[in-house]
C-alpha cells in the first residue's frame, strides 16, 4: 500500500517524462549508438562510478584502467584505458558501447551490460548452475545511464 | 587506430601498475638442482596463427610463487604425493591387489604415461583421462570401488604418477580415432560461455600476459597439472579449473569427469605439446 502511494506519487512528480525504462530487446541502436536515453532520468556520475567499481555490478575495473580512479586497486588491462574517454565519444556512443559493446566493436570481448539473451548455457550469475527463467541484464537501465554520466565527466 | 592508442597508452600504465606482481619470465626453472623444465618453447604446429610461442604458466608467476616449485621439499604438493605412495602399495577389492601388485613401482612403470594423457584407448573406444584409467585398474583389476572423479584420493594418485614423468615433453596424441574428440574440445575452448559471453580464448590466447582485475592471464597450459593452488590451499585437477573458469563467465558449467571435460582437457593439453610436465606444480 505504502509502495503504491510512493509510487503514484513518483508518477505524478515526474509527470509527462516519467516512463517504463526501455527493455534490452526495445533499444534502437544507431552505428553502435543509442541517442535516446534508457529511462529519461539525467545519470548520477557519483553512482556510476560506483557501478563501475564494483565487483558485483560493472566490475568495468577488471579491464579497464584509468586515472580518474587511479585510488581503487588492481586495473585490468584487457580493454584500452579510459582517460580521456569523455572527449573522444559522445554520451549517445558511450551509452551504445555499454548496452551491447558488440555493436560498436564487433566481436569484442567486452560484455553486453544491457542484453539479456542469446547467452549459451547461462548460469545463475557465479553459482557455476543453470540460470533459471529470464536473466536481468548485468545493468539495469539507470545504471547505465549512471555509468554514461561518469564516463562523460572523464576528460 | 584504435589498437594503436591503446597500446601507447596500455604501455605507460602497465609498468606503473603491474610492478608489484611482475614475473620472472626469463626465469629458468630447474627442481631439485636437476630436473630442467621446458618452459617456453616452439608452439605446436596445431596452434599456428594463434601463437608462435607457447609458455608454462610458471612463468607468469611472482619469484616467490615459482621458487616453491624448485625444490620438491617446498612444494606443498609433495605431501599429497607421499600419500598416494601410501595407497598405491595397498591392497584394496576383491583380487587381493594393490596397484604395485600389477606396476611395480611408479618411478619404472609410470615414467611417461602423464605426458601422453588423455590418450585413446583402444579396446574401450574412448579417449581416457588418468583418472579414468585409474578407476579402470580399481574396478577391473583390483575388484575394488571406483574413486569419485574429483576426490582428493584420486587427485593425490595422478599426482603421484606424473612424478617420473617431469620434465618429459607433454606429447598428447589429436589424430587418428583421438581426432574427433580434439576437435569437440576445440569447438569447446573458442565458445563464448556464460552472461559474460567469455571463451577459453578470449583471455588465454587474445590475453595473455594481461591483467584481469588483480589477476596476471596465462596462457591457461595444463602441463602443470594437478596444480597446488596457494589460493585454496590444495591439489587442484583440470577439470576443477576448467570448472572455475567457466564458473567465472556466469555460465553453467559442465561437470568434473564429464564427457566435454575430457574433450576439453585433450584439446587444452595439445596446446602444451613441447613443455615439460611439471605436475604437481604451483600456482596461486
Ligand atoms: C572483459 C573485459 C571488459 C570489461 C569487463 C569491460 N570492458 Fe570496456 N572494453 C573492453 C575492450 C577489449 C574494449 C575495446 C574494444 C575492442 O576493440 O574490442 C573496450 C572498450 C570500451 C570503451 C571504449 C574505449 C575507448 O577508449 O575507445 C569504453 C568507454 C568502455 N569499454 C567502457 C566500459 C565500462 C563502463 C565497463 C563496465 C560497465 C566496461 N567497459 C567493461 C573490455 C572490457
Ligand atoms: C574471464 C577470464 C577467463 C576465462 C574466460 C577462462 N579463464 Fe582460465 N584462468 C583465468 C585466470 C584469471 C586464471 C589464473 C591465472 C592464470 O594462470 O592464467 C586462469 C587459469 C587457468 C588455468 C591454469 C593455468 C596454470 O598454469 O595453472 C587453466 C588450465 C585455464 N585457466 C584454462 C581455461 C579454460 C580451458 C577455459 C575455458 C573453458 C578458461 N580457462 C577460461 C581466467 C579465465
Amino acid at each position: 500500500m505504502r509502495n503504491l502511494t510512493t509510487a503514484i506519487a513518483a508518477f505524478l512528480l515526474a509527470g509527462s517524462a516519467y516512463a517504463e525504462p526501455v527493455a534490452p530487446s526495445d533499444v534502437v541502436f544507431e552505428d553502435g549508438a543509442i541517442p535516446v536515453s534508457l529511462t529519461g532520468t539525467p545519470g548520477d556520475p557519483v553512482a556510476g562510478r560506483e557501478v563501475m567499481i564494483a565487483r558485483g555490478l560493472g566490475n568495468c575495473v577488471a579491464c579497464h584502467t584509468a586515472e580518474a580512479y587511479a585510488d581503487v586497486p588492481f586495473h585490468g588491462e584487457v580493454g584500452p584505458p579510459l582517460d580521456f574517454v569523455g572527449e573522444r565519444w559522445t554520451e549517445a556512443e558511450l551509452r551504445g558501447i555499454i548496452a551491447d559493446a558488440k555493436m560498436m566493436f564487433d566481436g569484442t570481448i567486452m560484455p553486453s551490460f544491457y542484453k539479456n539473451a542469446g547467452y549459451i548455457r547461462p548460469g545463475n550469475a557465479f553459482t557455476g548452475k543453470a540460470a533459471e527463467g529470464e536473466l536481468p541484464p548485468l545493468l539495469s537501465a539507470q545504471q547505465v545511464e549512471d555509468v554514461v554520466a561518469y564516463l562523460m565527466t572523464i576528460k | 587506430m584504435k589498437d594503436a592508442l591503446r597500446g601507447v597508452l596500455a604501455g605507460v600504465a602497465l609498468s606503473a601498475l603491474a610492478s608489484g606482481a611482475t614475473a620472472q619470465e626469463d626465469a629458468k626453472l630447474i627442481v631439485n638442482g636437476e630436473i630442467e623444465m621446458v618452459t617456453t618453447t616452439t608452439a605446436p604446429e596445431h596452434l599456428e596463427g594463434a601463437f608462435r610461442e607457447i609458455r608454462s604458466g610458471w612463468t607468469f608467476r611472482t619469484p616467490e610463487t615459482q621458487a616453491l616449485q624448485m625444490d620438491d621439499f617446498e612444494n606443498p604438493a609433495m605431501i599429497a604425493v607421499d600419500r598416494a605412495q601410501v595407497v598405491w602399495d595397498a591392497v584394496d577389492g576383491t583380487e587381493g591387489n594393490s596397484c604395485s601388485s600389477c606396476h611395480g613401482t611408479v618411478d619404472e612403470s609410470m615414467a611417461g604415461v602423464r605426458a601422453v594423457y588423455p590418450k585413446w584407448n583402444e579396446d574401450a573406444g574412448e579417449v581416457r583421462t588418468l583418472e579414468m584409467q585409474i578407476n579402470d585398474c580399481r574396478e577391473n583389476r583390483m575388484g575394488a570401488e571406483p574413486w569419485d572423479y574429483g576426490s582428493t584420493g584420486m587427485i593425490d594418485m595422478t599426482a603421484l604418477i606424473s612424478i617420473p614423468s617431469r620434465g618429459m615433453p607433454v606429447n598428447v596424441a589429436i589424430d587418428g580415432p583421438a581426432q574427433s574428440t580434439w576437435e569437440k574440445g576445440k569447438e569447446i575452448y573458442y565458445t563464448r560461455f556464460g552472461q559474460l559471453e567469455l571463451a577459453c580464448a578470449n583471455c588465454h590466447e587474445d590475453n595473455y600476459d594481461n591483467l584481469i582485475r588483480a589477476d596476471h592471464l596465462s596462457m591457461g597450459m595444463t602441463n602443470g597439472f594437478p596444480v597446488y593452488r596457494l589460493r585454496n590451499t590444495r591439489l587442484n585437477s583440470t577439470h576443477q579449473r576448467f570448472r572455475g573458469c567457466i564458473r567465472d563467465t556466469r555460465a553453467e558449467t559442465f561437470a568434473v569427469g564429464s564427457p566435454e571435460f575430457v574433450a576439453l582437457e585433450l584439446y587444452v593439453a595439445s596446446r602444451g605439446n613441447g613443455l615439460s610436465v611439471e605436475a604437481p606444480s604451483v600456482r596461486n
